[in-house]
């Protein structure tokens, strides 16, 4: 019974990081940038949704698409301002703006709302009760958990089928590949390029929401190691795959559940990390990336 | 072309189906390649591929795009590991070898799409040639030892010298990613140069360049070979220069030799025409 | 083209090394004769250690970016690993060798050790991944080292060191001392660190890098930063020169963290993290990929100005400014048309001092 409630609170956290990871698979896919700023959108997303909920009362329902609208917002201007300029630019001096603006997000969240945390209600509730019981109280699940998973799922259907088969997610498809035939073939590079940063900081805002309330807590800083941790789940899974983002996501999670379970809990990011390190040596390109040679 | 009236040199066979020309005859081929083949996943890029180049031999290996020569080259230089065959190298067996080892043991290249160290000077590109025949260690160079200076002095008039052997001596201390087109092909030869082969490997040196360049170039070649005393054997698409430079001639078609012969040969072999021209409607 | 507009393309001259020793040597001087003056506030005092430390960092990280053209995120764990053993040895041979400055070089030799191994470690198996997937690994090498260090307990005693995942478990006899206590880090460090060390740990670090670069083995890596193919045909193995570079670099971390560890009294794992290796890169990239001068300037300015701001009313916006400075220095450095004005100034000047030789 341990083991069914191990397992499901590491599918739930796998599933939250899946979820980040998607963002950044998206984002990292047709910018070919490490966008560490992902992980700190979370955070805004988290503010925004706890202040719509406390301080203006409103129901989850609407915070968190409104959450998700900001978010959306953010990315597009962060995208606009700090990282279009640079797409000619190396790849080194892009990560490291992606890291001013990490520092930015954080120390401004730092003077707007302090640095004291913030306790996050709950807001998967149900008849009062944030779980409920199976096997006559032996496994209690909590409703965010199940929420999470199943966001998760949803989400990496959707956009499977969002790059497959619309137009747009065709473009996005063809920007990755390509940038400039894509702009030969009449597609809107920049439009693209905006739409991608827009659903990737809609899909953090989301995970910050249901991080925060499974953990139910939230402090200016509460992005940045989930953001690398999905990150590294992104990669685990071949960087650029949508299924390998979460595929990836969620063993990183059950791994770092079953760690500080079973091995140590202090010891559970070494582990994860270790994994990843050797996942990449005998993969080099992830769990379902392609490895592409260099053309001689 | 005329500057090019070479006498026309005889093809011989050597112990196998290959031939090489007559002067190299008594010595044996710096080169031979055995039934060479190499799959990309399930598609043959090259198959049954033998060949034989003699010691001081001119050798163009032509056909059209996509036909595999680059892929020969790689298959030589060890960038890919052939799936099947034997390269024999000045009589040894290459099968286990790096690129790096292979070209210690003699095969030296050029590319296609020019591959400089763009942010060095152009003396250190040669010197980079010349990695293997200078050395000193590591710690000789961060201590300033006795050696690093004698090595240095002796790579620095090495480069020079063989810059100058093309004129480039002058660009010496400009970065190699600024010179002009034509000067970053030559130096990309001459560091080829330094590394001491036995067997030169050029793929496509002419292209992007008008015909007084060529023609500059065609001369260029046979001076490397004349000079060095090497093999050379050559991707060109620019018939003028493998027909008036070449001795031996081989032809790729879809991963496989369709002629091998002297130019006159190759230029009115039926196949090789069909090969390039499309086939005949019959009527 | 002709010679004349190839005028400012030329290569670097050879006297640029020897301007970085005279930098660092005048900076040394003016520094010594300001603390004589006593016109330097204890806060700056206390700070050039830690410049010292950083500049070490930043020249060897660029030797892995700049030099080798490998992208790293965890310069920072090799400054751990030489930061924790150099103290256990500072330490450990407290009564054996009661001689400091000695004590302090056997330390950072330890430390730069322990920082070699750990590039080997990392490096052997990770040199053949590419681009930014090496990039995730160093990144959770730095996090691994951290979280190790983070758990485990290391304690001396007359019959050697000890070492555990609890303090009780390092099982010390009496006269012994736990050094590394897990989740507290370093503690009753001796400060062995002063600013003439860093001095001269900054010079060694220059001879070998810059030593480095302008010989042969320097040229093969920079030859594989530029293209690898090319460099593998013509003989040059990109394996070993790779782990030169990048082995090199991460010993220098290790003896910079030796002397960052031996200057506070006590010091925590998370102090190498993430954040620092970020820290470093960004030294490195606003200095100039592949320019030491640069590394040296950037490190030394952005590790004191955050600091200068603390004295302003600033205090909260401080790192809101650095955040701010550091996208926009990235937005125009990397602008093309800034990029357009300085080269046209470059050709003007070129022009007139070709006109002037004439």
């Amino acid at each position: 019974m341990t083991f069914l409630s191990h397992l499901i609170t590491g599918l739930s956290l796998g599933s939250i990081y899946a979820i980040i990871a998607l963002g950044y698979t998206m984002v990292y896919g047709i910018a070919k940038m490490l966008n560490f700023a992902h992980g700190d959108v979370i955070m805004v997303g988290a503010y925004v949704c706890f202040f719509a909920v406390t301080s203006y009362q409103l129901p989850a329902i609407l915070a968190v698409p409104l959450a998700m609208v900001v978010c959306t917002i953010l990315g597009i201007v962060i995208e606009r301002l700090a990282y279009k300029p640079l797409r000619q630019a190396p790849s080194l001096a892009v990560l490291i703006t992606a890291i001013g603006v990490s520092y930015f997000l954080q120390n401004s969240a730092q003077i707007l709302w302090t640095a004291s945390p913030k306790s996050f209600p709950n807001l998967f509730v149900f008849g009062g009760q944030n779980s409920f019981s199976l096997f006559g109280g032996q496994l209690n699940i909590s409703y965010v958990a199940i929420a999470t998973v199943l966001a998760c799922i949803v989400i990496m259907l959707a956009l499977t089928w969002f790059t497959k088969s619309t137009k747009l997610g065709k473009a996005m498809r063809a920007c990755s590949e390509d940038k400039a035939a894509a702009q030969l073939m009449g597609i809107n590079v920049n439009f693209t390029i905006s739409m991608t940063f827009a659903i990737g900081s809609a899909l953090a805002a989301v995970a910050g929401v249901l991080m925060c309330s499974a953990y139910s807590y939230l402090l200016p800083t509460t992005g940045s190691l989930p953001g690398i941790k999905a990150f590294t789940a992104a990669v685990f899974g071949g960087i650029g795959s949508i299924p390998g983002a979460f595929l990836g996501g969620v063993l990183l999670g059950l791994i770092e559940t079953f760690t500080k379970a079973y091995i140590s809990t202090d010891l559970s990011d070494a582990v994860v990390f270790a994994v990843l390190i050797v996942v990449l040596l005998a993969k080099p390109a992830g769990l379902l990336g392609r490895y592409v040679p260099e053309k001689v | 072309m005329s500057k090019f009236q070479k006498d026309p040199v005889k093809l011989v066979p050597v112990p196998s189906t290959n031939k090489i020309p007559e002067r190299d005859i008594d010595k044996s081929p710096i080169l031979e390649c055995r039934h060479l083949g190499i799959d990309f996943g399930g598609l043959s890029a090259v198959k049954d591929f033998n060949m034989a180049i003699g010691r001081t031999e001119i050798a163009g290996l032509i056909g059209p795009n996509g036909a595999g020569k680059t892929t020969v080259f790689n298959l030589l230089t060890k960038v890919y590991q052939p799936t099947r065959g034997t390269i024999l190298l000045d009589g040894m067996d290459t099968n286990s070898m790096s690129t790096v080892q292979v070209n210690k043991a003699g095969i030296a290249r050029t590319f296609q799409n020019i591959r400089l160290f763009n942010n060095l000077t152009v003396e250190d590109n040669v010197k980079l040639g010349l990695h293997n025949q200078v050395r000193y260690n590591m710690w000789s160079g961060i201590l300033r030892l006795p050696q690093y200076w004698k090595s240095e002095k002796q790579s620095h008039e090495r480069a020079m010298e063989l810059l100058s052997l093309f004129d480039m001596g002058y660009l010496a201390q400009f970065k190699a990613g600024n010179l002009p087109y034509g000067a970053q092909r030559r130096l990309e030869i001459v560091r080829a140069l330094a590394t001491n082969p036995s067997l030169l490997l050029l793929d496509e040196p002419a292209a992007g360049m008008n015909p007084s360049e060529t023609a500059e170039l065609m001369e260029t070649i046979v001076k490397i070979r004349d000079t060095f005393g090497i093999a050379i054997l050559l991707i060109e698409h620019d018939m003028n220069l493998v027909m008036g430079i070449c001795e031996g001639i081989a032809v790729l078609n879809f991963g496989q030799i369709i002629a091998k012969g002297t130019p006159d040969e190759i230029k009115n072999d039926p196949v090789v025409i069909e090969a390039y021209l499309g086939k005949k409607k019959e009527a | 083209m002709s010679k004349l507009s190839l005028g400012s393309m030329k290569g670097r001259s050879a006297l640029s090394p020897f301007l970085n020793y005279a930098i660092v040597i005048v900076a040394f001087i003016a520094l010594q004769v300001a603390i004589g003056m006593d016109a330097m506030s204890n806060s700056m005092q206390s700070l050039l250690v830690p410049v010292c430390c950083y500049i070490v960092m930043a020249i060897s990280l660029n030797l892995t970016v700049g030099v080798l053209g490998e992208l790293s995120l965890g310069h920072g764990g090799f400054m751990s690993l030489g930061a924790f053993s150099g103290i256990i040895v500072s330490i450990a041979l407290k009564n054996l060798v009661p001689l400091s400055p000695l004590r302090l070089a056997i330390a950072l030799v330890v430390g730069a050790i322990f920082g070699a191994i750990g590039g080997v470690i990392v490096g052997v198996p990770v040199l053949r991944l590419r681009g930014d997937y090496l990039a995730i690994v160093t990144l959770a090498f730095g996090e691994i080292i951290k979280n190790v260090m983070q758990v485990l307990y290391i304690g001396v005693d007359e019959h050697g060191l000890h070492m555990s995942t609890s303090e009780a478990g390092l099982l010390l006899s009496e006269n012994g001392t736990a050094i590394v206590k897990g989740p507290m880090g370093a503690v009753g460090v001796t400060k062995l660190a002063s600013f003439t060390a860093g001095f001269i740990l900054i010079l060694i670090t220059l001879v070998i890098v810059q030593n480095l670069v302008h010989s042969r083995a320097g040229r093969a890596i920079q030859a594989l930063r530029d293209n690898r193919i090319a460099a593998e045909s013509i003989g040059i193995s990109a394996t070993k020169y790779k782990l030169m570079a990048f082995v090199t670099s991460a010993a220098l971390a290790g003896a910079a963290g030796a002397l960052y560890g031996l200057n506070y009294s006590s010091t925590l794992a998370s102090k190498f993290d993430f954040n620092t290796s970020i820290l470093v890169l960004v030294f490195v990239v606003l200095g100039g990929l592949g320019s030491i001068r640069g590394s040296i300037i950037a490190a030394a300015v952005l590790t004191v100005l955050p600091e200068l701001l603390r004295n302003f009313d600033v205090k909260e916006y401080r790192m809101l400014i650095y955040a701010i400075v550091l996208i926009l220095v990235m937005l125009v450095t990397n602008n093309p048309t800034i990029w357009g004005w300085i080269s046209r100034f470059q050709r003007r000047k070129a022009e007139e001092k070709g006109e002037a030789e004439q």
